[in-house]
């Protein structure tokens, strides 16, 4: 070799140079798809709030959404009205789903922030649908989902997604075995909230019952459960006084 | 072949059958039996590292002379992870719902040994041209043994092909499924892709004699 590339400084300036190049390449790249990704998570966005509601184009066991090409217009034909709900007072935003709720649980932490909660209401074949974006941490890394409900608050279908549980075990949350589970559950016993529990050794894992405020954990992935079942207890909790005047 | 000379067509030949980077190097194993339950994300996936071995082979060949060699498997990881991340960004711009579906996988290249491997058997010392070659070699016979798994698992699993129900409906009973097959939903799961694999290396190792290790 023609360099003597065993120096400790030839090293060390190798290593800054390397560092500088692709660092400065990968934010070049991050900054020129920014807008491209945006559009895409927005697309999905759309795609799963319709799809907790029922718009979808399942068949028999996979999770299929309407397609990319029509959801905007499906987004707005099924989905009524967009609220922003800070406190008591619900206000019309047509872009409501767009709000971050990561940044918003983070802005709630300081005491004098009135937390804005984005609620969807949609209409299929005559019927309500409240819908309520929920998010939470799994064992990896974030979970969240949006969970439809009617105006008995009782649950009409939800979907959930991850960033990265475990695949084949904490991944399965966004299979239709799991997710299909949680149609007819209630959250309210009369008037105390439940939630909704992904419980171990249940005693109905056929889910007959539908008001024991419980679903079949998955086996293997009960640090995502756990997770899971907190996100929707303490999301849904914090839509209860809003919904409750819907009940009325 | 009247473009590559005889040594250098030996590059792409070899991984494809007689050296093969998963049935007899024994490499790459868990992202083969990670994504190979439909044929789609096999195929994407066979790109993907395609690319990746094809650029990072002739990256690190052309950067071989001044590579310290102190460092050099971290610079070797930071070339492949550099590549995965510009494969990763691409998809979501381009192609989310591929995204999404190999989510996690993708990361996966960067922990793909055959990767490390060709760098640091093959373009560490070897010309840019000559490792280019081997990449795409090395990449292709990972491409076929995923294609393969992925084609039988999909096939068998779920009755389709690429998403296409070339069996008849399950559902409707048509096709097939008139006459009573099912579906086999164990096909889907990652233990028949390790028995997939293993047949192939049983049927290729059976029939290339230059394989038979003697007892």
């Amino acid at each position: 070799m023609a360099k003597n590339t065993d120096k400790n400084l030839y090293t060390v300036l190798f290593a800054t140079g390397m560092v500088l190049v692709v660092g400065a390449l990968l934010a070049f790249l991050a900054s020129s798809l920014k807008e491209k990704i945006a559009e895409n998570k927005r697309i999905e966005k759309q795609q799963n709030i319709l799809y907790a509601m029922g718009v979808n184009e399942n068949d028999e066991s996979s999770v299929t959404f309407v397609s990319k090409d029509i959801v905007g217009a499906e987004f707005s034909k099924y989905i009524t009205k967009q609220l922003v709900i800070t406190g008591t007072d619900a206000k019309e935003d047509n872009n409501a789903y767009l709000i971050d709720l990561k940044k918003e649980a983070a802005l709630a932490k300081n005491p004098n922030y009135q937390r804005r909660l984005p609620l969807f209401i949609g209409n299929k074949d005559g019927k309500e649908f409240y819908v309520i974006p929920v998010r939470g941490k799994g064992l990896w890394d974030a979970i969240w989902g949006y969970v439809a409900l009617d105006k008995d608050l009782i649950v009409q279908g939800v979907f959930f997604d991850h960033a990265g549980e475990t695949p084949g075990l904490g991944s399965n949350i966004k299979e239709r075995f799991f997710m299909d589970d949680f149609a007819g559950e209630h959250i309210l016993d009369g008037d105390t909230f439940k939630g909704i529990t992904a419980a171990k050794g249940n005693a109905d894992p056929k889910n007959m019952t539908k008001t024991d405020f419980e679903v079949d954990a998955i086996a293997g992935a009960t640090i995502t459960g756990d997770g899971l079942s907190a996100m929707l207890k303490k999301d849904l909790k914090m839509y209860l006084p809003y919904l409750k005047t819907l009940k009325q | 072949m009247g473009l590559l000379s005889k040594k250098d067509a030996k590059l792409i030949s070899d991984p494809l059958a007689d050296n093969n980077p998963i049935t007899i190097q024994v490499l790459g194993i868990c992202s083969a039996l990670a994504i190979t339950a439909e044929l789609k994300a096999s195929i994407v996936m066979s790109i993907a590292v395609l690319f990746v071995l094809g650029v990072g082979n002739v990256v690190i060949s052309l950067m071989r002379n001044i590579i310290p060699s102190k460092i050099r498997i971290i610079v070797q990881l930071i070339v492949v992870a550099t590549l995965v991340i510009i494969v990763d960004l691409v998809l979501k711009a381009f192609a989310y719902e591929l995204s999404k579906t190999l989510s996690v996988f993708v990361g996966l290249i960067i922990t793909n040994c055959i990767i490390m491997g060709r760098f640091e058997a093959f373009a560490l010392g070897n010309g840019p041209w000559r490792s280019f070659l081997d990449g795409i070699g090395n990449s292709l016979g990972y491409a076929v043994i995923l294609i393969i798994v992925g084609f039988f698992r999909e096939l068998l699993g779920s009755g389709t092909l690429l998403g296409i129900k070339v069996l008849g409906d399950p559902i409707e009973k048509t096709g097939v499924y008139a006459f009573g097959y099912e579906n086999n939903g164990f096909m889907l799961l990652a233990p028949m892709a390790l028995i997939t694999v293993g047949i192939i290396i049983w049927v290729q190792r059976s029939r290339n004699e230059a394989l038979i290790e003697d007892n």
